[in-house]
């Protein structure tokens, strides 16, 4: 086992490590005219308190407070539903090339053709994958393509005179970003009971499907990690009602090149690129959540979106677009990497990375649904999720689990999600881990169901070699400090 | 810990306690283990109507938020402003000190009918 953090690290923050005259940089000199200062009522009076430290001060701060990051870089990640692969550097190279880097959100098209051209061959690309060839790649995030997905929804609806489906359908086993998205677009949300098998009901689908459904919201594979096996009736019985379908893209990597959610009768989808398509996340760059529809609903897509004219590439604003979700066109260098992803991996690669990731998380689920017991005993798809009420039952819950396998320099699966399962542990191994990887987790998990019988509380203290060992999570809830402020003297029992 | 005997249960962990004139509702010991550290409690003003096995406010844990279903409807007289201070106050003691409302009910009886006795809801949590 590695340690991967020193023994000893300065725990003072950058402002409290300021010694008053210190200076960590020389300025140039003057090179613009000076300027009066604005009249004294305009300027504070107090300190403005910015540290005084110097360079090397600084470096060692930062460099510090990297190794203490737990990274996918570093470790093993199995974060169900994040979908933690491995984002190729290459990707990095192309997003920093000057001509990617460098261009501004107010040149004239015609002086960023590169840029549209790539923005365009996306879209294609993202619409050809998912079977939804109306594609808007400006929503920043996940849930921002929800919203913008529902908006559309509600617009569509709208123009039809269609003004009575204010309903927005969706499973128990949600995502917590769909009712909100939905709240959010000013539809009324109603949540659906899952089967015993973890399937949509659907007979409790028939009974609410009616002339109030505007959406009904489903992810595929669902938060289970199991594919629909009604899908086809479902999307059906809605459209039947007159509804739409909205796929949550989160589980998008379990379907690359083998299924397309518009042949399976989905209207309106999000894709998290920082997720199925190999851009960092997770506290490492900005996401981003395109927006993908059939052809019927693509007038109504955000602005702008690209399109080609021979070889000319433009801005172009659909005819009846429901606006602009932000102020340019999306995260762009995040567009780059996504880019670069899926043309280097090409059709056949996209179907080898869902395969594999399949194969990934049966495996584990496999080895390990004996000791660990799995919310549903059948093949999964991309991730699965265990069940670990014995353990529970011996005085070590999913979250002890959790903490234990960080000793092991393994970041937790994703833990009491969804809420259907009790101690929920989702585990996600994605594509990009090898066997011996898997068979460490699998190794480590069955060494921890051990120790829950030996020594319980190695797993009630864990974490023990991170720089903070067990948070006290819910005072950090109850009382927390969201701000840093010097004269206060913060004790563990304020 | 027992489930206390003295009151009636719903299918949602909540419970109902009649007090003289007033029915004292919070929440079960099975919802707070399963739920684990409080965190959070919104609940309405005294005065608001709330309606049998509707919502009437959110509790959060480190876990999840879950809605808070009312076990019985009426009209609000009290709430425990201890628990918006200190919600740990729900894990410590669910069926005394971390009660959520106190509630003026106008046919306590016909909706006392429709909750579970100890023994019941005992069943339904053992499952």
């Amino acid at each position: 086992m590695n340690a991967p953090y020193p023994g000893e690290i300065d725990r003072r923050l950058l402002n409290e490590r300021s010694v008053s005259g210190r200076i960590g940089l020389q300025l140039q000199e003057l090179d613009v005219p000076e300027q009066a200062l604005p009249e004294p009522g305009l300027l504070r009076t107090d300190e403005a308190r910015l540290p005084e430290v110097s360079q090397q001060e600084v470096v060692r701060y930062f460099t510090t407070l990297s190794t203490m990051n737990f990274s996918i870089d570093a470790n093993f990640y199995p974060l169900g539903s994040c979908t933690m692969k491995y984002n190729p550097k290459v990707n990095e190279e192309m997003a920093f090339l000057p001509g990617m880097a460098g261009i501004h959100p107010h040149q004239p098209d015609e002086t960023v053709q590169g840029a549209l051209q790539l923005i365009w061959e996306l879209q294609r690309d993202l619409g050809e994958i998912t079977g939804l060839p109306g594609v808007c790649l400006g929503p920043l995030a996940g849930a921002q393509g929800e919203y913008s997905g529902l908006m559309i929804a509600r617009a569509y609806f709208e123009e039809r005179g269609d003004i009575g489906r204010i309903v927005a359908l969706m499973p128990d086993s949600a995502h917590g970003t769909n009712p909100a998205s939905a709240s959010m677009a000013g539809l009324e949300v109603v949540t659906l009971p899952s089967d015993s098998e973890g399937n949509v009901d659907v007979e409790a689908l028939k009974a609410l499907a009616d002339e109030r459904t505007c959406v009904f919201m489903l992810t595929l594979p669902s938060t289970l990690g199991l594919f629909e096996p009604n899908i086809l009736e479902i999307t059906n019985i809605i459209h039947e009602a007159g509804g739409l379908v909205y796929a949550d893209g989160a589980n998008l990597n379990a379907l690359l090149g083998i299924v397309k959610l518009g042949d399976l009768g989905f209207d309106i989808a999000h894709s998290n690129l920082h997720k199925t398509f190999s851009t960092p996340h997770g506290g490492g760059g900005p996401g981003a959540g395109p927006v993908l529809v059939s052809e019927t609903l693509a007038p109504f897509l955000p602005t702008p979106v690209v399109s080609r004219d021979g070889h000319t590439y433009r801005l172009d604003a659909p005819d009846k677009s429901v606006g602009r979700v932000n102020g340019f066109h999306g995260s762009f260098g995040v567009l780059v990497r996504a880019y670069a992803y899926v043309r280097a991996i090409g059709a056949e690669g996209m179907r080898e990375v869902s395969e594999n990731a399949i194969i990934n998380a049966n495996y584990i689920r496999t080895a390990l649904s004996d000791e660990f017991g799995i919310a549903a005993d059948r093949a999964c798809m991309h991730e699965c999720v265990f069940s670990p009420q014995a353990q529970k039952a011996k005085g070590a819950t999913a979250l002890d689990i959790s903490k234990r396998l960080i000793d092991y320099g393994i970041h937790p699966p994703t833990m009491y999600f969804p809420l259907i399962v009790p101690e929920a542990l989702m585990v996600e191994p994605t594509e990009t881990e090898t066997k011996d990887t898997l068979d460490r987790f699998i190794a480590v998990m069955r060494q921890i169901n051990k120790e829950i019988s030996s020594d319980p509380d190695l797993l009630h203290d864990a974490p023990h070699d991170t720089p903070n060992t067990r948070l006290d999570e819910a005072s950090a809830a109850r009382k927390p400090y969201l701000r840093w402020q010097p004269e206060q003297n913060l004790t563990a029992s304020d | 810990m027992t489930t206390p005997d003295d009151r009636r249960y719903s299918g949602e962990h909540e419970w109902a306690f009649v007090d003289g004139n007033n029915v004292t509702v919070g929440v079960t010991r099975f919802a707070t283990d399963s739920l684990g550290d409080v965190v959070y409690v919104d609940l309405p003003e005294s005065g608001t109507e709330i309606t049998q096995f509707e919502k009437f406010g959110e509790i959060e844990s480190v876990k999840a938020v879950s809605d808070l279903l009312a076990p019985i409807g009426g009209t609000i007289v009290e709430i425990n402003s201890e628990v918006i201070d200190m919600p740990e106050k729900v894990n410590e003691d669910p069926y005394s000190v971390g009660w959520l409302l106190k509630v003026e009910v106008a046919d306590a009886d016909s909706q006392l009918g429709k909750l579970m006795d100890a023994a019941a809801y005992d069943n339904l949590t053992a499952e």
